[in-house]
């Protein structure tokens, strides 16, 4: 189980995924909308995402779970 | 059977000394791929060849060949350089007090000759069955940390971590310009995990605690990761290769070389501000091809630090890294270029500053953290160094970013833009966010209040116009992204024969 976890406090802008979904390793899962910058999260490996943790919207503090992949 | 000659005494008493420690500790190096400390001296110096001094040391105890550290002086690419390395097949390369006594004197001995000096370090710390001799007096290892202060900044030091440097000796690593650490068996700790779990209870181990991968991006402690102990060397050989001999001197010059062929700097760079890029695809296009020697690579990668070649002379390069955290400085990557900077400016390297900056971090994780002393130790080595310093505006620079990226009140010797650049308190739509907050909330209908923010965008960004801060004089030229490279190659070279008179006082009042 890998996850992918913010790397800076910021507002959730965009979700590219749903659970489900088999992913790519490079492949933006999220997008967060921080300092007024785009900051893509990408997946490290390949894998299926096993849970969306966040919505579009929320705040979410550095180091927090975005997305888990199985 | 005969007395042997004098020559011949000598020879195997020379022999004796060069086989190090016992056989099983040699066994146990190769069992982690370590070599020897003469094999690495050999790898090391140019043709492999060194002058060693005080090689019989200790010799009448017997089993401390040299006391457990070689002191050499020799050359890297026909430069001199003096060098300590640590034996670990002899008392796992701990310091008695010859030992002690002979890093002091190759210490010594690189100030006068002012030369750099390297620290190959492999060392469980002080034999504590010595420490009268070696720990607290006016030549014991405190002198060392002292001598390193001292002729910091006045000679390159460099330091190799091939093993462990643990409590007072992980000083050595800490006061030297560059840190090259080998994964997996390069260490640096105050306690041991043994210690840590006796005394504050905590159980974890070495590598976590204080291995080569951890201080090369989490502390910041180590500034090159290498794979193994020839790599190790041939960095710390490159790394040389940057520097002049010391702070009256300067960096040599290479031969020309075009970049690396790829896209150009108009192609990388996008015209959304808030789309990421990648800010290495743009130093490649400005620098002579593989000329590029990345510091702190791992650590704070939202700001690139390094050293490169523009048309053969050495610049030190501060960019901005748009794809990592948006490119926002935080408390690591403002002390990062804050090293970067004080290393460049005591050695004649001229700056480079690559900008597309947010700016700095904000929020309540940050200001406990105290982003603002840390910021301030980015901008007051930025503003101290006098060598020749171009900032760049590749795309934006908003609020102290611009400042901390050598903007035009810090004395650069120019500021230039490209075409896209926008520089600003903040960018437009955060700025008109909090200059009509009140205003915006006030519009009931959502339409016209979409329609009002967007108009005040644009009136914003009209007011911070590239050729209206070109006009009144904020930065001193636009240029087109394919002429960049040429406009750095002429103005570093022209700006070679600047000198500044440094304010009358002692030092300042650093900002930690």
């Amino acid at each position: 189980m890998a996850e992918v976890k913010a790397q800076m406090a910021g507002t959730v802008f965009e979700v590219s995924v749903k659970e489900g979904d088999s992913v790519t390793k490079g492949q933006t899962l999220i997008i967060l909308e921080s300092m007024k910058m785009e900051i893509a999260h990408d997946a490290e490996s390949d894998g299926t995402v096993a849970k969306v943790v966040v919505a579009e919207g929320d705040f979410v503090e550095e180091n927090d779970v975005l997305v888990e992949l199985a | 059977m005969t007395q042997p000659t004098y020559n011949e005494h000598l020879q195997q008493k020379v022999e004796e000394i060069y086989e190090g420690g016992q056989k099983k500790y040699h066994e146990k190096l190769k069992e982690t791929n370590k070599l020897f400390v003469r094999e690495r001296l050999k790898q090391l110096f140019d043709d492999g060849e060194y002058e060693e001094d005080a090689r019989f040391a200790n010799c009448e105890a017997g089993d401390l060949p040299a006391d457990g550290v070689v002191t050499a002086i020799g050359q890297i690419d026909g430069q001199t350089v003096c060098v300590m390395a640590n034996d670990s097949t002899i008392k796992a390369g701990s310091w008695g007090s010859r030992t002690v006594e002979k890093i002091i004197r190759i210490q010594e001995t690189a100030e006068k000759m002012q030369v750099p000096m390297l620290y190959l370090v492999d060392s469980a710390g002080a034999r504590i069955t010595d420490q009268l001799e070696m720990f607290p007096g006016r030549r014991g290892a405190g002198r060392i940390f002292h001598n390193q202060v001292r002729m910091s900044g006045m000679i390159p030091q460099i330091c190799i971590l091939f093993g462990p440097s643990a409590a007072g000796g992980a000083y050595i690593p800490a006061f030297c310009d560059i840190v090259i650490m080998v994964d997996g068996n390069a260490s640096m700790y105050l306690g041991s995990p043994r210690m840590a779990e006796k005394v504050i209870g905590e159980k974890v181990s070495l590598e976590e605690m204080g291995g080569a991968r951890m201080h090369c991006t989490v502390s910041g402690c180590g500034d090159v990761l290498a794979e193994n102990e020839e790599q190790a060397i041939l960095e710390a050989r490159r790394y040389v290769s940057y520097f002049p001999a010391n702070f009256a001197e300067f960096p040599p010059v290479d031969e020309t070389k075009s970049p690396k062929s790829g896209k150009t700097l108009e192609e990388i760079i996008p015209e959304n501000q808030n789309a990421p890029f990648d800010m290495y695809d743009c130093i490649d296009q400005l620098i002579d091809e593989n000329s590029f020697f990345e510091i702190k690579k791992l650590f704070a990668p939202e700001l690139i630090t390094g050293l490169a070649r523009i048309d053969g002379q050495v610049v030190g390069i501060i960019a901005n890294q748009p794809k990592v955290k948006g490119g926002v400085l935080f408390i690591d990557s403002a002390d990062k270029a804050a090293k970067f900077i004080t290393l460049c400016d005591a050695f004649s390297i001229p700056l480079l500053f690559l900008a597309d900056v947010p700016g700095f971090m904000i929020g309540t994780k940050v200001e406990k953290a105290g982003i603002i002393r840390h910021g301030a130790k980015f901008i007051s080595a930025m503003s101290s160094a006098t060598v020749p310093k171009i900032s760049v505006i590749v795309r934006k620079a908003y609020g102290a970013g611009l400042y901390a990226m050598c903007g035009p009140a810090f004395e650069p010797d120019a500021v230039i833009a490209l075409p896209t650049a926008q520089i600003a308190v903040m960018g437009p739509e955060a700025a008109v966010n909090a200059v009509y907050s009140n205003k915006i909330e006030a519009i009931e209908d959502p339409k016209e209040r979409v329609q009002f923010v967007k108009q005040k965008i644009e009136e914003y960004k009209e007011e911070i116009d590239l050729y209206k801060l070109a006009s009144e004089m904020v930065i001193d030229d636009i240029v087109a992204p394919n002429q960049l490279r040429n406009t750095l190659i002429q103005r570093f070279n022209y700006y070679n024969s600047k000198q500044i008179v440094l304010p009358y006082r002692k030092h300042p009042v650093y900002p930690v």
